[in-house]
């Protein structure tokens, strides 16, 4: 569904979208009121993509109800999670879905206007976006009147440069009103006062595009797909060491054994699995006798982890735990926007511990002081980036404390890849 | 002082019009005159703060904040390398080093003869298809030492 026609070289064109069918939600929906498409948002039981799996339609009330005017819509397309690209490949291969969604929701939402938040580090889906946005635009789907129905929305690109936390809600919006990106402090939550003090509504490029199809089949039929609680169908894009890698539109509710066995091949060069990350590289890692998981925001906790945003990265015994525990740590070391001491310090200092296990110099307290460190993070950062790198932490050692002992005890790493 | 073209000005005035206020437009500007002068001066942030009336002090803060603008000249190829998880386990590491040791090609550097600066990356999103980097704006997957000398013998 969100990935149709996506084989089709063309496929980003609007005359191959319209083709196939394409834009006919949006007619549907200008005839309907916009209370009547947030009713079947509602039906459909569509929870956010972006992460946190919030229901779309309660967000899209609370902005909606609210008088302030103007309001606005941002597409939530900073997917920096690493492990994570199913974003690019509708922004790249059907980028029509999405504004066509976003077209729907500014609709049904009060809005006229909105941003695409595109990440910096995707220049090529800046340009396929803009000329997609363009030819929206000619055949007056975009605009003061779209298709003569007297409505208005107008869409543009706004171009990241290359901070992570920017894919944060407040901080995505201090980073459109053209300051640092750094997270805001809620309430106000930004259905009330978001960009520009205004209503705005921020929703991920997989969540609005399956606002086409949510119209086109209806909320009920579409409340069929995938689970009760977590219905419709997700992208999941798989890295690291399986057969076949690549982004898979599965049902809600696929388990991890499934798309890793099933849908990717295995595991590549017939390895043996050692550890799954199932949502992007801040989602706490499972050894494998956890991978019948199903993979949806409800069913992931009592696994012990989070959906996050779908992005499995699959790890073969070649890998070492440690050094991948690092390498996260670095990088949100990196990324911390040093708003909060817990995050800014804390990072700093997990990473340096981690690299001196890693490089055969650890102490027998190691251990001890990561989880200290870590448990002192919990709950008293700003922002989920802080507690991420907590979670890391405390996971890794969880499921895999063998492995840091190992180091420890022989002052090298034993499967250093 | 740098001195922005007709042109350049007319692009900074015509996004400025996307946004309800003026500092929507820094970041936008920042990329502008970043492509035009390759980086992004103390005199960059003068012209953009003139060019949207705005504090100068805002349009710094911009600028220093996000890692993709740039306050040195880069060599005339820039490649931005991902190491991070998934690239790690597939052998980014060792193209790093493969860097360094054929090109004398240093995360953060700049080869003597100008032909391409370095820069490691967290996360280009084609995990699926990793180790992979970006040669200024196009893609490369799928990485090896050997495909990676091919593909930068394209980049003069
Ligand atoms: S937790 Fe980290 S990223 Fe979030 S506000 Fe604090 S310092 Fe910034
Ligand atoms: S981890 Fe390298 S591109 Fe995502």
């Amino acid at each position: 569904m969100l990935l149709k026609n996506i084989d089709n070289p063309d496929s980003a064109d609007i005359n191959v979208y319209k083709n196939s069918g394409g834009y006919s939600s949006l007619l549907k929906a200008l005839e309907l009121q916009p209370k009547d498409i947030i009713e079947e948002v509602q039906k459909s039981g569509l929870k956010g993509r972006g992460g946190a799996g919030f229901p779309v339609a309660m967000k899209w009330s609370f902005a909606a109800a609210d008088p302030k005017f103007p309001k606005y819509l941002l597409c939530n397309a900073d997917e920096g999670e690493p492990g994570t690209f199913k974003d690019k490949i509708i922004l790249e291969k059907n980028p029509h879905l999405l504004i066509e969604g976003m077209i729907i929701s500014g609709y049904a939402l009060g809005a006229e206007c909105g941003y695409i938040y595109l990440r910096g580090e995707y220049p090529k889906s800046r340009d396929i976006l803009n000329k997609a946005i363009a030819q929206a635009y000619d055949d007056k789907f975009l605009g003061n009147n779209i298709l003569g129905k007297n409505k208005k929305f107008h869409l543009s690109v706004h171009f990241g440069a290359g901070a992570y936390i920017c894919g944060e809600e407040t901080a995505l919006i201090e980073s459109i009103e053209g300051d640092r990106g750094q997270p805001r402090i809620k309430p106000p939550f930004p259905v009330n006062a978001g960009v520009w003090a205004k209503p705005t509504v921020i929703n991920n490029v997989e969540t609005l595009s399956n606002l086409p199809y949510i119209l086109e089949i209806g909320g009920e039929a579409y409340s069929k797909i995938g689970t009760p609680e977590c219905p419709g169908p997700k992208l999941y894009c798989v890295s690291g060491h399986v057969q076949k890698p690549g982004v898979y539109e599965l049902p809600m509710g696929t388990t991890l054994r499934e798309i890793i066995f099933t849908h990717c091949g295995g595991i590549k060069d017939n390895g043996k699995l050692k550890a799954v990350i199932p949502g992007g590289i801040t989602t706490p890692i499972l050894p494998p006798d956890k991978i019948d998981c199903p993979m949806d925001f409800a069913s992931m906790p009592k696994y012990g982890s989070m959906l996050g945003s779908g992005a499995v990265i699959v790890m073969d015994e070649t890998v070492c735990l440690v050094k991948v525990c690092w390498r996260a740590l670095k990088f949100l070391e990196h990324e911390s926007c040093g708003k909060c001491t817990p995050c800014r310090e804390g990072t700093g200092w997990l990473r340096k511990i981690l690299e001196r296990i890693e490089n055969g110099n650890g102490s027998q307290e190691d251990i001890g002081l990561l989880l200290s460190i870590s448990s002192n993070m919990m709950g008293k950062t700003f922002c989920p980036l802080g507690e991420g790198a907590a979670s890391i932490i405390q996971n890794f050692i969880k499921h895999f404390r063998p492995e840091f002992e190992d180091h420890i005890n022989k002052k090298k790493c034993s499967v250093r890849i | 002082m740098t001195v922005l073209s007709e042109d350049v000005l007319k692009e900074i005035v015509s996004v400025r019009k996307k946004y309800p206020e003026a500092t929507g437009a820094v970041m936008p500007a920042l990329y502008i005159v970043q492509r035009e002068f390759g980086y992004l001066s103390f005199d960059a942030y003068e012209v953009v703060s003139n060019a949207l009336n705005l504090p100068r002090t805002i349009v710094k803060g911009v600028g220093t904040f996000y890692a993709m603008y740039r306050h040195e000249p880069a060599g005339r190829n820039l490649i931005q390398l991902c190491t991070n998880v998934s690239c790690m386990i597939l052998g980014a590491e060792r193209l790093v080093d493969f860097l360094k040791n054929k090109y004398g090609l240093e995360p953060g550097g700049t080869t003597t003869d100008k032909r391409f600066s370095l820069m490691i990356m967290e996360c280009i999103g084609a995990c699926g298809t990793a180790p992979a980097m970006l040669v200024n704006d196009d893609l490369h997957e799928n990485l090896s030492e050997k495909s990676i000398e091919d593909i930068l013998e394209k980049y003069k």
